[in-house]
């Protein structure tokens, strides 16, 4: 059977693709954000992982005011990087893997998460940065993706409460899957930053902090955080974070924190990173610095 | 709905009501996506914006560039940053010029570690400010 191996958690500023797309990663400002992921690329080599389940949201990219699904999971074959304005990133293309995903969809429906299923799907930089982050810039990506859009422009987002629950309903979807893959799942966004209007430029370090605490040893406190709390403590855009909930439910009750990273800034945002794997398993990979 | 994030100072909820007002004013910013619109864009502004039935207010804040009275008249930061992106204008920059900043003053924030939450939680907060 499938079993989850890997919860990482990443934010997923769009100029640390730009940064890495233009070779920018050692210049003094960018540094020390990458210095915090070359541990984890380390781990995530070894981990190798069959596939990756990657919880982001879209940006205005591939829906639009049109259509906004609260959750929609990608069950095509591949995904094309987006063009999101500014030229489409030069990434390889995302590979999806079908046979899985539309397991989830068939389990978590019938579990009642009403998901919406996708067929088509172009990826932006909220998909694509943490595959650069984890998987450096290889030729082609070294695992098939599925990718989970999570609505989190048009207010409100699902709250955290249900994404942990969602996770926890692909964990246990995960785990009914015949084939014995591997699979590690990606919660993407965050940490504290406001894009808009007076306030841009908000940070809050104590929110950061305590909510990654939260997320390795009390995921049920940090998923009653009110949208209200997001929004005033950890910035408008600050709110994507219920986004790494539904990473942590696909995970065990139990996990063991091999890596943890945070930096301020990268851009308008507070970075955080986190690398997380079930306590009760043999350890995934051998322990990184 | 009752909110009762109102409260929060210089922010613009993107909830159901800026989403119904902004509706064109956001479409109009998505079609910036693609290449070919925006050469058709920067060709003739006005011309352009007669696609989009926005209000007039909602007009004239696109062609003056006016980011705030955008956010508020029911633009969305992730459609009208494509704007800004035709433009040219980095999202830092937009960041920016949103605060009333120099773009120099406003990147020194960031890297001394962003505006403190310590006093931003209230518009109660920024009128004793």
């Amino acid at each position: 059977m499938a079993r989850i191996v890997g919860g990482y958690a990443t934010s997923h500023v769009p100029a640390i693709g730009v940064a890495m797309d233009k070779g920018l990663t050692d210049e003094p400002y960018w540094q020390p954000v990458f210095a915090g992921y070359e541990a984890s690329r380390k781990w995530m080599a070894e981990l190798n992982p069959d596939v990756a389940i990657v919880v982001y949201n879209d940006h205005a990219t591939a829906f639009s005011l049109e259509i906004i699904p609260t959750f929609a999971l990608g069950c095509a074959a591949s995904y094309q990087p987006a063009d999101e304005g500014w030229g489409a990133r030069p990434v390889p293309v995302v590979e999806g893997h079908p046979d899985l995903a539309w397991h989830i969809a068939q389990s978590v429906i019938l579990d009642e998460f009403d998901l919406t299923i996708v067929n088509s799907l172009e990826v932006d930089h909220g998909l694509t940065v943490p595959l650069s982050l984890a998987f450096g810039q290889p030729d082609a990506w070294p695992c098939p993706v599925i990718p989970l859009a999570v609505n989190v422009v048009q207010f409100p987002p699902p709250t955290g409460h249900r994404c942990l629950m969602l996770g926890r309903a692909i964990r246990k979807a995960v785990e009914s899957y015949e084939q014995p893959l591997r699979v590690a799942v990606f919660g993407t966004g965050g940490m504290s930053h406001q894009l808009q209007a007076e306030r841009a430029g908000l940070i809050n370090r104590e929110f950061d902090n305590r909510f990654l605490d939260l997320l390795i040893d009390d995921p049920d406190t940090a998923a009653a955080i009110s949208h209200t709390e997001y929004l005033r403590e950890a910035g408008s855009e600050g709110i994507e974070l219920v986004m790494w909930l539904v990473m942590r439910g696909a995970l065990d009750d139990q996990v063991t924190a091999v890596h943890r990273h945070y930096h301020v800034p990268a851009s308008n945002t507070a970075v955080g990173h986190l690398v997380l794997e079930n306590a009760a398993a043999a350890p995934a990979v051998a322990e990184v610095a | 709905m009752s909110a009762d994030y109102h409260d929060i100072p210089g922010t613009y909820v993107f909830d159901a009501q800026q989403s119904r007002l902004g509706y064109h004013l956001n479409m109009f910013c998505m079609s910036l996506r693609h290449a070919a619109n925006r050469a058709a864009f920067q060709a003739d502004e006005a011309k352009y914006l007669d696609r989009y039935p926005m209000t007039p207010e909602q007009r004239t804040a696109v062609l003056g560039r006016d980011w705030n009275g955008m956010l508020r008249l029911g633009g969305n930061i992730y459609y009208t940053s494509k704007l800004a992106a035709a433009d040219g204008i980095t999202f830092q920059d937009l960041a920016a010029k949103m605060t009333g900043m120099d773009r120099d003053d406003y990147r020194a924030m960031m890297v001394a570690g962003g505006r403190p939450i310590e006093g931003n939680r209230s518009k109660a907060e920024w009128k004793d400010g």
